[in-house]
This record gives C-alpha cells, structure tokens and sequence, in this order.
C-alpha cells in the first residue's frame, strides 16, 4: 500500500505571524516548522505501513526552505518526500494550492491520501478535500480514528453530537485530527537516515501546471486590527467567589 | 443586485441553525435569497427557510445526501449552480459543509474563502486572523459563484415572515460519487442544554489537572442551571471528554451571556470559539495566561478551590 500524506510547512506556530507589505504572510526567513496538524495523519500513516506494509511519500507545496518540513517528516519515518517550490505559487490561494497538490499526488500515484483536518496558519480547512475532487476519489473527513482492511477505509467521523463511523472503498483521502494519535518523535537515528533519503523539487511546469491554473482568485484588500475589549478587573483567589457570583446576578443568569 | 444562495444544512436533527442565519444575512446582499438543502427532512426545512428570506428552496429529500459524504451534494449544487448561475454561494463553516464547499471549488473554478465572521458583497468579505486579532477584508475574484464559508453564530437569525417556492432536486447520483458512506451514528450527548444555545458555558482545559475534577464543572453548571460544559482542544485530545465539548476553531462557536473559562491558558484556536460571549470570566493559576487579555473579570487563583466555592455560593443564594 502506498500512503502519501499532505504536509505544509507553516511560521513556527509559537512565533508571532506577521504580514507583508502586499498583505500576505511572511513565509520568507520566518522560523518554519512542519505544521502540527500534519503529524497525526502522518502517523497515522506510519503506523499503518508498519503493520501491513507499503511506503509513505509526504507531498508538500511551499518556499524552498519547506524542505525542513519534509525532512522533519522523514526523519519520523516516511519514506521520501516531494516538495513542490516555484517562485509562481507565492500568494497561492486554496484553489491553486489543490490543483498542484492534486497533480503532485497523481504523479506519485497512491492508495490512501492522508491530510490533517486544516492548516495551523490558514485554517482554510478545504484543500484536502478539493484534491480528492480534483483526483476523482472519496474523502473520509474529520477522523478520530482510522483503519484499513480488505482495500476499505473505516473511520470514526467528529460530528457536533459525538461520531459517525463511515467507510469507503481505496483509493480515498482521509483528513485525521488532532488527537486521533499520538505523533512520535524522531530519533537520533531517524534525523541521520532522513538526510539519505529521496526529497524531490518539482516546479509547477514540471507537473503540467499551466500559468492560468496559477493564479489565486482572492486577494486581501485591508487589514486593521479587531476591536478589543479593554483591561477587565482582574481579582486574586478568594475573592474572586464573590466577584464572579455578582457578575453572574448581573448578567441575570442566576 | 446579486443572486445570492445559501447552503441551508440539514441534519438528523433537522435544519441546522447556521441556515437561518445565513438567509437572514443574503436578505441584506441580494435580491432573491435561495436556499439549497440535501438530505431527508429538506423540504420540511422550507418552511422556516422561507420565514428567515429564502424566496426559493430546492430541497432534495434522497437518503443518498445524508448517506454519503460529501460527493452527492457536491454534484448536485455543480448543477444547480451550473443552471441557475448565482453570484455569491454561503456556506456555514460545519464538517458537512467543509466537505462540500471545498468540492464543489474543485468543480467549478472558483474561488473560496474560509472562516468568514462577515460578507460584504457579493465579491467581498472579512474574515479574522491571527486568533481574532485583526480583521482582514479579502476581495473574490474569480468566475462566480463566489463560495464563502461562514462562521456560525456570525449573525442573528431574523424572521422576515415570507415563505418560500418548493423546487425538487433530483437524486440522480452516479454511482462514482457515492464512495465514502456513513454506515453508523453515534450520539455523545450531555445532559442539559447544548453548548450553542446554552446562556452559560463552563469549560475546562488543562489547569484541572485531572480528567475526574470535570465533575466541578457539571456541578457549577447544575447550580448555574441552564449552563451547559465545554472543553479546550488540548483536553479533548488528551482523551478527558469527547470530541462534542469542544470550542474553538475546530470545535464549536459559542456566544453566551456569560462564559466561564476554568484552567484554560487561551490559545487562540479557543479564543476563535468564545471571545464574543457577553461576558468573559476567566479562572486561571498563571496571571499571564493570553485567557486574561479577553476576560472582562479574571480571577488568578486554584480553580479546584474556587469552583467547589462557587458553587456553594450559588446555592446559599438559592436559599
């Protein structure tokens, strides 16, 4: 089975985001870091190429120094990666972003593709799912829990009242959440090894992608900051019992 | 003026909320308002689509819409839209949704926006970044329809006392767009209201130290009555509560009279879930904890010593 799993590399999630001139976050010579969320579902993966066999190949779009994030995915134990970097994809929207992750996961060909759920810095949330429409096969989104047998994937699918167990035949995406496993670290051994294995480079033109496929669709026009609330009262221990109590006669809700 | 639609969610308990908020929104943006809803129970759902400004509801009422994920619907709205042409397409920022929203670009060319807290037109709309500390206006270009997922709880539904135009929707899916199928609902609901509609929210995060101190905040929310209990995502992916109490952006949006965070540090994936309560009570050890920045009263102590207080407190005034 071959497992390819969508990573991003994002602005070191502890860092402080900021944006530039044009309005667009500044990827460049910012602290990076494989994003998060991307660690479940890669483990996910892992740990089923352990059990069954096969290979993990991690996908990724960004600048070049998103190669950090693949290699920090192979020194956890994938097997190669692909990065797709051009200086055309700056400022790439969702809908850009998927078709040339989608083209990316053609080439490599895959039973099962994995994603997180949404991107630490975005938070856009749909990508995954448009590459599975773009790649013509199901999506088994929001899983908590995921496991294949028999060529289907099952998984127990977040819902707002608790869960869904949904199934479906591969090749399919599935988006795995925080929490659904716990992401290893890598060893000192993993880090040496990561530094042998394939990491491709592929343009956009290398993948087919034409000019017109790249242009993003949306732009931020203006940005000013959120209104916020001033300095509320800030009481220590015991008092706060009567205080909290008052606020909450104040605001008739007992 | 524009054609502007709604994705009007329908679950197995009925119409979503998120719809009548997003009709009453489209009443100001366009018009005519249609509303498209998929599953069993969308023609029923007409009805109040039509009093929140829905002139036009297509309701498809198949199985296959609630049976399958995502592909049925996304198929059937590539043809709606295909047809009919609308300019701006909304969306509630629900899993479903997700699904279908994020095909439905891959369909059509067109451009799609996250996480929007408002709509301006039928080529522009806010959104929040950075945990809710600015607001960016994003320009939608692109061929239309322009699709916009919006955050629930982004405007108050309000009634315009119309009624609708039935359409059918036909439920002729092909077979290759019905791969991923629910084959099981589980319900892990709480007792008392839901966190959406609850007028207090108690949630808890990490600074409970423990899964069983959890039982402080039922306790709270049983005095307060009418509160309902959430949780910070790091307790949720610890494993303490399930998947349903959790706010923030992955998890729910609230806006009760009062929220109560307890042990929560503040991250601004929560923030994104709570910060427009009413009133912000923040119940934290670290007097640095980010919480304090949005809490109108914040309260540095042991929250396994104030809340058992609280309650007591509530209850002597109970009498």
């Amino acid at each position: 089975m071959r497992i390819v799993v969508l990573a991003k590399y994002v602005p070191d999630p502890q860092g402080t985001p900021r944006l530039g001139d044009d309005l667009l976050l500044v990827r460049e010579g910012a602290e990076g870091a494989l994003d998060p969320g991307d660690e479940y579902p890669l483990e996910a993966g892992l740990r089923l190429v352990e059990r069954d066999g096969g290979e993990v190949v991690v996908v990724s779009m960004g600048p070049e120094g998103a190669a950090a994030g693949v290699r920090r995915a192979l020194s956890m134990g994938a097997d190669r990666g692909v990065l797709v970097t051009d200086p055309a994809l700056r400022g790439a929207d969702a809908l850009v972003t998927a078709r040339v992750l989608a083209a990316a996961v053609r080439r490599v060909g895959f039973d099962l593709l994995l994603a997180g759920v949404e991107s630490t810095d975005g938070s856009t949330g749909t990508v995954p799912m448009a590459v599975a429409e773009l790649l013509g096969v199901p999506s088994a989104t929001f899983a908590r829990r995921l496991d294949v047998a028999d060529g289907t994937l099952r998984i127990e699918r977040q819902t707002e009242a608790g869960y869904d167990v949904v199934e479906c035949p591969l090749p399919a995406l599935a988006t795995v959440t925080a929490g659904a496993t716990e992401p290893r670290y890598p060893t000192l051994k993993g880090i040496m090894q990561a530094k042998q294995k394939p990491l491709e480079q592929l343009s956009a033109a290398d993948l087919g992608l034409a000019a017109e496929d790249l242009v993003p669709t949306q732009r931020v026009t203006a940005v000013e900051d959120a209104p916020q609330k001033g300095p509320g009262e800030v009481v220590r221990g015991g008092d706060g019992v009567a205080r909290i109590v008052e606020l909450l006669a104040e605001a008739k809700v007992i | 003026m524009a054609g502007v639609w709604v994705y009007a969610e329908v679950g197995p308990q009925g119409l979503h909320p998120t719809a009548l908020e997003l009709t009453t929104k489209a009443r100001a943006l366009g018009d005519e308002v249609v509303a498209v809803a998929l599953g069993p129970g969308a023609t029923e759902a007409a009805g109040p689509l039509g009093e929140h400004g829905a002139a036009t509801v297509f309701a498809g009422d198949d199985p296959v819409f609630a049976d399958h994920l995502g592909q049925p619907a996304a198929h059937a709205l590539a043809r709606l839209v295909e047809e009919h042409r609308p300019d701006l397409f909304l969306f509630p920022t629900t899993y479903d949704a997700r699904d279908v929203a994020g095909r439905l670009q891959a369909r059509l060319g067109s451009t799609l926006l996250s996480n929007a807290t408002d709509v301006l037109g039928p080529d522009r709309a806010r959104m929040e970044i950075m945990g809710g500390t600015k607001i960016v206006e994003v320009e939608l270009g692109g061929p239309p329809p322009r699709l916009v997922l919006v955050r629930p709880k982004s405007f108050p539904p309000e009634p315009s006392g119309g009624s609708a135009r039935i359409v059918p929707v036909p439920a002729d899916v092909p077979e290759e767009a019905r791969g991923a199928r629910r084959v099981e609902r589980h319900q892990e609901a709480a007792s008392g209201p839901k966190l959406e509609e609850a007028r207090v929210v108690v949630a808890g995060g990490r600074g409970l130290q423990d899964p069983s101190n959890f039982r402080l905040l039922e306790d709270l929310a049983r005095a307060i009555g009418h509160a309902a209990v959430g949780a910070s995502r790091a307790v949720v992916d610890a494993g303490w509560v399930p998947y349903s109490y959790q706010i923030g952006q992955t998890g729910k949006t609230v806006r009760p009279e009062v929220y109560i965070a307890v042990g929560i540090s503040g991250a601004t994936q929560h923030l994104v879930g709570m910060k427009r309560a009413k009133r912000i009570v923040a119940i934290n050890r670290d007097p640095e904890a980010p919480i304090f920045k949005v809490a109108d009263l914040g309260v540095v102590g042991d929250a396994l010593e104030i809340v058992p207080g609280l309650v007591r407190e509530i209850e002597a005034r109970k009498g």
